[in-house]
């Protein structure tokens, strides 16, 4: 039950002396050192957030600025739209998006979130993936674009029903924004670049600012009772109630995002007869499946019993069928609903809800029920 | 007396019955319990066998039987309350009862001074 000892040069955040000033369990994740929990534990972080907020600390992830060199934002969107299946022409100053990054066999290099911030892009990507995004944008876009990592920001995710009045008791005109709105305001004094968006299926807000003044946003954040920091585990146990995919676990290069059920990532115009149809890596690919269809799906799972069912658990169509049909990608469990959930891929015959299929725990095959997602009704704020 | 394993499992002996459950510092670690697997009962195990499965949000981990023996009995509460491990872990979080083979394996393992400079360390 000890720890494994990491001998990698770990990185810490602009917060990691807030963390550990917190009491903060720090792990390894991605190259940093992040606080998994901190003292109150993940079971409680979870309900904390989705019953009033929950603070996070998630500087850890790439922001990437693309700045078109003629200064037109149209020519950084064309760009931008080459490597994506996205709509990213449609989306108005003001508006963010999520979408994936593809090969050219239509796998996901990487999932994220682009904005357009009126003279220029913003992406938000994964940090275990910061690296290979920087390489493929550099490579394809410089032509374009600036790619600017921005390395010297902070980002903190303010989640939870109690997320609108807390940040605009610093900021009323937080109020307005909806769901997937950027905007550009000052929170104490520090310009910070806002979304109306998270990782949890709650309303909440992302933040990006200056790591220099992160700690004191940070810290007049948690001074309001109705916040809790929060570590990645509960940050894990929250998008896995939300149906929402991690990065390494629920896609990787060789998955698509149709196999991957995030097809309504991909835009009516940039499907065959759309209007810029195709034109980006594993368009072929990509197209042809939602025509055809695809060998797996991602699909919710609730396990019949208590145990929980783990990421890389096999997925059998019978409970005496020899070699499995699928595999869990993310399972744990739902603390919001007291039960085990997981995701996983399973062929079309099996992706229906209400399919009965088996796992293997330990050598005892247990009966899993495809379901919806997500388990739990997310509450973002439309209008 | 408590004794203690290196593995974190701790065992109280009465009369010819052993109470076996997982320490303090190995619940800390492991955080929030939402499941744990028992061994039945009547189930023979050997020294070091795993007996059970203790699970939190994260991960799941392992319990090994400190001695080898028959397992007599099992905490039939966890099913419900797997947090009366984190809350109680060497009271009513008890894991499972077993009847030791050989009561001298009982004397190789460590006690609270040996294992506590053993979790100092980690």
């Amino acid at each position: 039950m000890g720890q494994p000892q990491s001998r990698v040069e770990l990185k810490g955040t602009p917060l990691h002396a807030s963390h550990v000033r917190l009491g903060a369990r720090m792990v390894p994740f991605a190259g940093y050192e992040m606080p998994v929990q901190y003292s109150s534990g993940i079971v409680k972080e979870h309900l904390h957030t989705r019953a009033a907020a929950g603070l996070f600390d998630v500087s850890h992830m790439g922001q990437i600025a693309l700045r078109p060199r003629s200064g037109r934002i149209v020519d950084a969107v064309r760009a931008l739209e080459a490597l994506l299946p996205g709509d990213v022409l449609g989306l108005a100053a003001g508006r963010q998006r999520y979408t994936t990054l593809t090969n050219g066999e239509g796998g996901i290099l990487d999932d994220l979130m682009v904005s357009n911030h009126g003279d220029h892009l913003m992406l938000v990507v994964n940090a275990a993936r910061k690296v290979v995004d920087e390489t493929h944008l550099r490579s394809h876009l410089s032509q374009s674009c600036i790619v600017e990592p921005l390395l010297d920001r902070a980002l903190v995710a303010l989640q939870g029903p109690a997320a609108e009045a807390v940040l605009a008791a610093l900021a009323p005109e937080l109020r307005a924004l909806r769901f997937m709105d950027v905007c550009s305001v000052a929170l104490l004094d520090t310009t910070c670049s806002v979304s109306r968006s998270g990782y949890t299926g709650e309303d909440g807000f992302e933040i990006s600012l200056a790591a220099e003044a992160a700690e004191v946003l940070w810290d007049a954040l948690l001074h309001n009772p109705l916040v809790a920091p929060i570590g990645l585990g509960a940050r894990d146990s929250l998008r896995l109630e939300a149906g929402l995919c991690l990065y390494g676990a629920d896609l990787d290069e060789t998955t698509t995002p149709v196999e991957a059920a995030l097809e309504w990532t991909i835009a009516k115009g940039r499907r065959a007869g759309g209007e810029r149809a195709g034109g980006f890596p594993g368009a072929q690919a990509i197209l042809g499946q939602l025509v055809s269809g695809v060998a797996r799906r991602r699909v919710g799972l609730r396990p019949e019993g208590r145990a929980p069912v783990r990421a890389g658990a096999p997925l059998f169509g019978s409970e005496g069928d020899p070699a499995p049909v699928g595999v869990v990608t993310s399972g744990g469990f739902a603390v919001s609903l007291n039960v085990p959930i997981a995701m996983g891929y399973v062929p079309p015959g099996a992706a229906t809800p209400g399919t009965r299929i088996f796992t293997e725990i330990r050598g005892k095959r247990l009966a899993v029920i495809v379901s919806n997602l997500p388990f739990v009704p997310t509450r973002y704020k439309h209008r | 007396m408590l004794r203690f394993t290196k593995d974190h499992e701790w065992l109280r002996v009465d009369g010819d019955i052993a109470t076996v459950g997982i320490t303090p510092f190995a619940q800390e670690k492991l955080g929030d319990l939402v499941f744990i697997e028992l061994p039945s009962v009547g189930a023979t195990l050997d020294k070091g066998a795993v007996a059970a499965t203790v699970e939190s949000v994260k991960a799941a981990a392992d319990v090994y039987a400190p001695v080898a023996g028959e397992v007599v009995a099992v905490n039939g509460r966890l099913a419900e309350q797997p947090g009366l491990v984190n809350a109680e872990p060497t009271g009513n979080g008890w894991l499972f009862k077993m009847k030791p083979a050989d009561t001298s394996d009982v004397d190789d393992l460590l006690d609270e001074e040996a294992y506590n400079g053993l979790t100092a360390a980690a």
